[in-house]
């Protein structure tokens, strides 16, 4: 048993240290909502008692003017971002108003708010601070569905114009979908003819498809984007060939992320096919021959069905390696072709809403484990590691 | 006759569909032959002057040098911690066996965009971001499944009763391993180690988040190159990686059955 530990120390601990807990403190960012109640420890409980009906009372003005009064600035500019997330034009008005309070100011908060910027009149900017005053926030995973939580507790669906995260989703799974359906019926017939063909014959030809296993993404993905471009090969054959008059837009839309991302799957595609038909006893096909049976129908009835374990495994190793799609979509995708990873990353860079970009995350990585348990079913890999 | 016809059929998309997996490897070389300054088609003229550029220019050199830098210290560090965890997983079956395989296989499965940017959060804690040793440590923990898979799987057929052997002729565990079992594993060990370093040498996501500029491996000088046009010098970089490819695509075939053959033939004690 320690001697067990000690084989498997090193990797459970670089693991667990590098990547399972880095990953755990990543999506905690996805509900963490500390810096509100840290920040502003007294407006939330003077907050507390108000019903969320008109303008809070006097008690939180004063709370308020107090907790912006001793604010840090980098604490300010903080909790700016943070509420300018739940509402947009919060973090000029979280700023200006530290900003400009002073200490000795003797007029009633009431009107010290309200005379640095009118906007504390308005209930809306009062009503996210009560709503958002927990230490944790369903905020963003309700916002990445694009559904927000009033002051009453009730979720709605959130303005259509700031509705930009569902259709996102779907589209990143409409393009798995299409790359995994492109997959089936580009690889399906190919292994076939491979797990067909002599051993040494399938031996050479699985080169050609374990080549691009090996060559750099990159390097595919600039490939297409070589041939597929204004001036590219493929435009100058078929306008050589008189097929088309000017050249076609095959970049930077969705063939040509199609093309490349099924370049990239198909080899995902035809190794598990190919090795689940491999296995199948030719006998069986030829016995429903023998049996009268029309080569169409030996096929559905009797082959089809044994490669569906196969076809499972391909379809779900392919969906799920594309809904993870990011620098493929960067480069050769246009602007309605960016998919969920590409989302996380301009939340993050752009934007810098860390807490988008980490529910954004919780719902890919959910979706991935889910599928990858269903994977391990229909691939068992417990023969590999015999667990 | 109705048969025959399938199979012609099946042939010809099969030829079709390899020839689609190929075809853009290879059309890229002669492309990065051209002597025009522009990818156009048809070449105006065949040159080696790309070739000349990339191989006289400091940036790509660097981006080349940081790759492979970073590529043979992932794959050892992969190696140090995969071969023992790779041991312990082919030995017999212990409580929570599960769970450290789904632990192993998580830095595969987890979409690399998280992985990035969840290290990138982890790193600015520890100082790590925009160092060698970041990206060193991050590509190691995703090359280490590779080695943990292909050790497992040569091990697979391993004869244990080999290392009670060594055992009672007074080999120590280590000895007995380097001595013992390595030199049967050796093939899968060499393609893990392969592999882990295909997987840093191929990966951008992590090194566009974690790298500082010092740290521009080759991924991220053609990322960056391709976004502003695709010149030339891309095609042949790119021709260049591609025949590094067949190189590890044959050196794997080769391994492989070399392994098959070792398993066929133990050597005897």
């Amino acid at each position: 048993m320690a001697y067990r530990l000690l084989l498997l120390g090193p990797l459970l601990a670089s693991v667990l240290v590098l990547f399972v807990g880095p990953i755990g403190l990543f999506i905690y960012r996805a509900v963490d909502n500390a810096i509100i109640p840290r920040s502003l420890q007294r407006t939330v409980a003077a907050l507390q008692p108000w019903d969320g009906m008109g303008l809070p009372p006097d008690a939180a003005f004063a709370a308020l003017a107090a907790d912006l009064q001793e604010i840090e600035p980098t604490r300010a500019a903080f909790l700016g971002r943070r509420l300018n997330a739940a509402l947009p034009g919060f973090r000029s008005l979280v700023v200006k108003t530290a900003n400009k309070l002073t200490s000795s100011d003797p007029a009633p908060a009431r009107d010290l708010l309200v005379g640095i910027d009118r906007k504390w009149s308005e209930p809306a900017w009062w009503e996210v601070l009560k709503l958002e005053s927990g230490r944790l926030t369903p905020f963003y995973l309700l916002a990445s569905v694009d559904l927000v939580r009033k002051v009453d507790g009730s979720i709605e669906p959130v303005a259509p114009e700031q509705a930009i995260y569902r259709s996102t989703l779907w589209r990143t799974v409409v393009i798995s979908l299409q790359v995994t359906l492109l997959c089936i019926l580009l690889g399906y017939p190919t292994a076939m003819v491979l797990a067909h063909a002599s051993p040494r014959l399938s031996g050479m030809l699985m080169l050609a498809v374990l080549l691009p296993f090996w060559a750099s993404l990159l390097v595919r993905t600039t490939a297409w984007l070589m041939i597929l471009q204004g001036n590219g090969p493929v435009n100058g054959l078929l306008q050589w060939l008189q097929f088309i008059q000017a050249p076609l837009e095959m970049v930077f839309n969705r063939f040509g992320l199609l093309t490349t991302m099924v370049h990239v799957q198909l080899p995902f595609m035809i190794l598990p096919l190919f090795a689940v038909m491999r296995s199948i006893p030719r006998e069986h096909y030829r016995a429903a021959l023998s049996l009268g049976a029309r080569p169409w129908y030996a096929f559905w009835k009797v082959w089809l069905p044994q490669t569906l374990p196969g076809v499972a495994a391909g379809s779900l190793i392919c969906f799920i390696m594309s809904t993870g799609y990011y620098i493929t979509p960067t480069l050769i995708g246009g602007p309605g072709d960016q998919m969920l990873s590409s989302l996380i990353a301009w939340q993050l860079n752009e934007v810098g809403n860390w807490g988008m970009a980490s529910a954004l995350s919780l719902i890919l990585l959910l979706a991935t484990l889910a599928l990858c348990a269903l994977l391990g079913r229909v691939m068992r890999t417990r023969n590999l590691f015999g667990v | 006759m109705e048969e025959r016809l399938w199979r012609i059929l099946g042939w010809i998309v099969c030829g079709l569909v390899l020839a689609f997996l190929l075809l853009p490897l290879l059309v890229i070389v002669p492309m990065s032959f051209t002597s025009g300054n522009l990818l156009v088609f048809p070449l105006p003229g065949l040159s080696l002057r790309w070739y000349e550029e990339v191989l006289a220019s400091p940036a790509w050199r660097d981006a080349a040098w940081n790759s492979l830098f970073i590529g043979v210290f992932a794959t050892i560090l992969a190696l140090l911690v995969g071969v023992p965890a790779a041991i312990a997983l082919a030995g017999p079956a212990f409580a929570g066996k599960r769970l450290v395989v789904a632990l192993v296989l998580s830095p595969m499965i987890v979409p690399i965009v998280i992985t990035a940017v969840a290290m990138f959060f982890f790193f600015v804690e520890v100082g790590l971001v925009g160092t060698y040793p970041g990206i060193i440590l991050a590509h190691a923990v995703l090359g280490m499944p590779f080695v943990v898979i292909t050790v497992t799987a040569t091990l697979s057929t391993f004869d244990w009763n080999l290392m009670r052997a060594a055992a009672s002729l007074g080999a120590l565990p280590l000895m007995a391993f380097r001595r013992v079992m390595l030199p049967i594993i050796a093939p899968g060990v060499a393609s893990g180690a392969l592999f882990a370093f295909a997987t840093s040498f191929d990966e951008i996501v992590v090194a566009l988040f974690l790298g500082a500029p010092d740290q521009r491996t080759l991924p991220r000088q053609i990322f960056s190159g391709v976004r502003e046009y695709v010149s030339p010098a891309i095609a042949a970089v790119a021709t260049l990686l591609v025949l590094l490819a067949v190189l590890l695509l044959l050196t794997t075939e080769w391994l492989r059955h070399r392994a098959r053959k070792l398993q066929a033939a133990p050597p005897q004690a």
